[in-house]
Formats: C-alpha cells, structure tokens, sequence
C-alpha cells in the first residue's frame, strides 16, 4: 500500500525492468516515486546468475578460463588478463615479455571497444541515436582484430594461462597502428556532436553526483571514481602486465556528476590509443608462453589479483588446495558494487535521471549477477 | 539439453573437451581433498609433494606493531603469501579491527567480502575481508575462522560497501550477518532452498521444488 509523504501526496511504486531497454540487461529497479521525484529505489538483480564461482570450483584452471569472459562479455579481454594474472601469480611465475606486450594492445583495445559500446547506448538512453551508429562502427574494427587475432569477438578467450597461445598475425601490428591513427579523430567528432550539445549538457550536468568520499565508502572504482577527482587507476597504482613501461595520463574531474563521467571516459579512450601506440611499438620478439606445466597444480595457498578493468576493479581471489582445480574462486566484480551506489545518486533526482545514471555507471548485468 | 536424461559421461555440453563425466564426479571430490590447514599424506599417497599448508612468512610493519598493541592476542597470526599480507584475528574482533584500519591507517576502501568453506574443520568458515588503502596504495586481508551458525557482527557500520557483500555471502554460504540492515539473498530467488557455494552442494544441484514451482519445467539441468 502505498504511503503518505511529506507533500501529502501518496508514493508511487514502479517496476523499470527487468525488461527495459535502457537498463542494458535484465536489471530491476523498483522506483518509489512521489510525483517525478526518486524517493527510493531498490535493485533487484540475480536474473542472469550462472554460478560462475561454482563452476570455477568444479573445472581446472585451464578449463575455467573461457568462463570469464561471460562475465563481463563487452570486455572479455580484460576477464581474461585478470583471471590469468592470478593463476599465474598463485603458480609465481610471469608471462614472457612478448606476451606481456601483445596482453596489453589487446586488453587496452578491449577497453576503447568496452567505452564505445558504452558511449552509443549511453547517448540513445539520453535521446541521441546518431552516436551509437558511429560508436558501433569504431567497436567493429576493434572486433575485427580481435577476430583475425584469435578467431572470436566477444568472447575471446584471447590468452592463456601463462602467455598467450597464438602468435599474433601477419600484418598486426600495422592493423593496430592503422586503428589508432584512423581512431583518434572519430573521438574528436564524438566530442563535437555531444561535449557542448546543450541537451546533452543539461541533461548530465550535476546529475547522479558521487562525491570521492561516497565513492570509497561504497567502494565505487574505474572511471566513476576518478570524474570525483581520485587520481587513481591500478595501471599505475599498482602496475601488472608491463604498465609501468608506457606514459599515459589518468585522467580526472572534479564534480563527479554525469558529464565528468562522460569526460573521463573519453579522454581514457584517447589514453588507451597512447597506450596502444607505444606497446604495438615495441613488442619484443622471444618466446609467447612461459614455462607452465601441463597439469596446472598451484601449491596451497591463495592469492587476490586485481586489475584496473574498462568498469573499475576486477579482481580474482583464488584458493588453491594444490588440485587441479580452484578450491574457491572469487570474482570481485566492478559492476556489482558500484551498482550498488545506484540508490545514493539517484535519491531525490527526477525518475529521468535514472536513465542517466544506469547508463553513466556503465554496468554489465552478465558481471553484477555471474 | 542432452544431459537432461543422462547427467553422467558425454552428455554434459563439453566445455573443454576432455575429462568426461565430471559433473558426477565433481560433488565427491571436495571431501576426498580436505581443508587446506592440515590435508596430511593420507589424502594423496603422492611421491615428493609440496607442503600441503600455506607457506607463510611471517609479516611485521608499523600496521602490526600498531594492531599488536591495540587488540593483542585478538589477532592470533601476521602473515605474507607471495607479498601479500594478511592477517587472522578472532571473529568477535573483526570489525573493530577492520574500523581501527580505516580510522588509523587509512585502509579506507573495502573492496571485497568473500567465504571459503571448508567442511571439515570445526570453525567451518574463512571469512575473509579485502581492504586497501589509497594513500598507502597497500591491500591486505582480514580473515576469520567462523563455525556453522556463528553469527558474525556486520561491517555496514565500517563500510557501506559491505552491504550487498554481506548480502551475497549469506545468499551463498547461508552465514547470517548479525545487525545488518537488509538481510535478505540478493542473486539468488528469495524462497529458495540452499547455499549453493558451499562444498556439500554439488554443481547439479538445484532447489528442484523452486524450479518446479516457478519455471514450470522438471529441472534446470
């Protein structure tokens, strides 16, 4: 029944999803309402939930691998290096340099691909249904390479415990160059269609804001927590892959609304093309695949090994009982907990906005349910 | 699906290839490797083995000089894996020790809350708490040996973040957080029956009444 508030009006409940388009999945917000205002919210979600912590336990590492990139399956990539990472550091061993170098180019083109897809849907949640023709346009070039590298799209399974399995292609590394001088002006006509668009504008300006504070009290990580003005990206925090070898900047903002968020994320699809450019320079040549057994038996112990995904921290805590497989996997989703931030931003905004600020959080339900 | 008939052998949708029949396999296999503290050789009767328990360095920095002082023997152990420090302290000291991180040293961000079960060990449950802190750009974990039913006290009063993460530890380990807001499962359908992560559970199984009554079909698998 609904309740009395304060303007003497009655509360509206309503259901957006878990079928609604712009709720990019099978994401259930229930909305209390009073007139256009946000009262409340509560999220419902587990729709897409696959155990995937469950399987972790029941299939060898190798095994498991092409499990991740279900979870976040417009970044599978960047699963992939993370969950790799770990089982690597919990066997102490690196993959080589060569690997290391090929990891990144791919996972840095996986996170423009992850901003793109994001920015297209984000624009049509908002009203502007050109940019998503361009944004998909850009995203299929990425998945081109993707697709000539190891013959999938989106989920790639593009490395290996260990390195990596394929050799990159004849012709790779001036694909990639091509991509990245051919890139960096389609950011800029982006910005020129929305930056100073004044629908645009008035639409994101001062909407959804989290503070740096609220941020780390809710454990909001990626991009939503650098537009509050936390200079903090774990490629530089604390580097894994070879990250310490490139220069790029982080880029920041200061209010933390919507804009700086759209902000953030344009300027780190610029940063991953710097990125790109000097790793696609200088891939050593040697060996791509580390000395891994082929029964992969960590030793007793566990291990936490996060890395800075397109959507914040993606981490791996893995158990290991010294079998075959995982004793406990657990995935630390970005999506996940920062959507759980989603009731802090909207809470007195205009149902509206709640739109935007799905959108601007930039969730995957495949990695919030798992 | 095939495997909806014959579970066992081919009829699971081959992930991988190799090792058929393991769906059925699999439920057995946690108890035949026991909990990670002392496996012993009995187990595997395997030649040279590596150590069957974690080896641990110990782990001393002015964050377990200031913890030592503060909770003494609340934390019974300080250690480091492959560089990375944690520490196991007694369950009823958890949260003050987790707030005496955030107020003191700074260990403001709570990034994860997760459990490992192990079955045969009379405090079933690790429960473990991954904290970092921006302005040291340090991780560490919190962990606590926890029995079947032990309720241990919420961290929603350190961290907000903890809210859903608790939720999910309870969805999926059936270990209820003592003074949280919203004890509720969160991925999981609310009526069902079950906590699938812990090791009793096979990967088959499933609350066949919920899918029978909500789904309409006679199982999920």
């Amino acid at each position: 029944m609904p309740d009395a508030t304060f303007l003497d009006a009655t509360e509206l409940v309503i259901n957006m999803g878990p079928q609604h388009p712009s709720t990019h999945g099978v994401l259930r917000v229930i909305l209390k309402l009073d007139g256009e205002k946000v009262m409340g919210t509560e999220c419902v979600i587990g729709y897409l939930h696959r155990g995937v912590e469950k399987i972790g336990e029941n299939r060898t590492y190798q095994q498991f691998a092409p499990y991740v990139d279900r979870m976040d399956y417009v970044a599978a990539v960047s699963n992939g290096l993370g969950y790799c990472l770990a089982v690597e550091k919990l066997l102490n061993i690196e993959a080589p340099p060569r690997a290391q170098a090929v990891r990144v180019v791919l996972t840095e083109l996986n996170r423009i691909a992850s901003h793109l897809l994001w920015l297209g849907t984000h624009a049509l949640d908002i009203g502007a249904i050109t940019p998503v023709f361009y944004c998909l346009r850009e995203r299929e070039e990425v998945l081109k390479i993707f697709e000539n590298y190891c013959g999938a799209r989106l989920t790639t399974h593009a490395f290996r415990i260990g390195g990596l399995q394929y050799e990159t292609y004849d012709g790779f590394e001036e694909e990639v160059k091509k991509f990245c001088d051919w890139f960096i002006p389609k950011v800029d006509e982006y910005e020129r269609l929305l930056t100073n668009n004044r629908i645009w504008v008035g639409r994101l300006k001062g909407v959804g804001v989290l503070s740096a504070d609220e941020c780390k009290e809710y454990g909001v990580t990626g991009p939503v927590l650098r537009a509050a003005g936390v200079k903090w990206d774990l490629r530089k925090a604390q580097p894994y892959s070879g990250y310490e070898q490139y220069e790029f900047e982080i880029p920041t903002a200061e209010n933390g609304d919507t804009y700086d968020r759209y902000t953030v994320r344009m300027e780190e699809m610029r940063q991953a093309t710097r990125i790109i450019r000097q790793a696609v320079d200088r891939i050593p040549s040697g060996p791509i695949m580390g000395k891994v057994p082929k029964v992969v038996k960590p030793p007793v112990g566990e291990v936490y090994v996060a890395i800075e995904a397109p959507k914040g921290e993606l981490g791996y805590f893995i158990v290991s009982d010294n079998s075959t497989q995982p004793y406990r996997l657990r995935v630390r989703p970005p999506s996940f907990v920062n959507l759980q931030a989603l009731d802090r931003m909207v809470r007195g905004g205009l149902v509206a906005d709640v739109v935007a600020i799905i959108g601007t959080l930039d969730i995957v339900l495949g990695e919030v349910d798992r | 699906m095939a495997d909806e008939q014959k579970p066992e052998g081919s009829a699971a949708p081959p992930p991988s290839g190799g090792e058929a029949g393991s769906p059925t396999e699999k439920p057995a296999a946690p108890a035949a490797k026991p909990a990670a503290p002392k496996p012993a050789a009995a187990a595997h009767a395997a030649p040279p083995k590596p150590p069957a328990v974690m080896v641990t360095a110990p782990w001393e920095s002015d964050i377990t000089q200031l913890l030592k002082e503060r909770f003494g023997a609340d934390i019974t152990e300080f250690s480091t894996y492959l560089g990375q420090n944690f520490l196991v302290a007694k369950p009823d000291a958890a949260i003050a020790i987790l707030e005496a991180l955030k107020l003191e040293l700074d260990f403001d961000y709570l990034v994860d809350i997760t459990a490992v079960d192990y079955p045969k060990r009379p405090e079933r449950f690790d429960l473990v708490y991954i904290i970092y802190s921006f302005a040291r750009n340090e991780r560490m974990r919190v962990k606590t040996m926890i029995a079947d039913g032990y309720r241990p006290a919420t961290a929603v009063t350190v961290h907000l973040a903890a809210n859903w993460l608790e939720r999910e530890v309870f969805d999926m380990f059936g270990i209820e957080f003592e003074g949280h807001p919203d004890m509720r499962r969160i991925l999981l359908p609310e009526e069902w029956v079950g906590y699938p992560l812990r090791k009793e559970v096979s990967i088959l199984q499933q609350d066949d009444s919920w899918v029978k009554e909500n789904l309409g079909i006679e199982s999920g698998q």
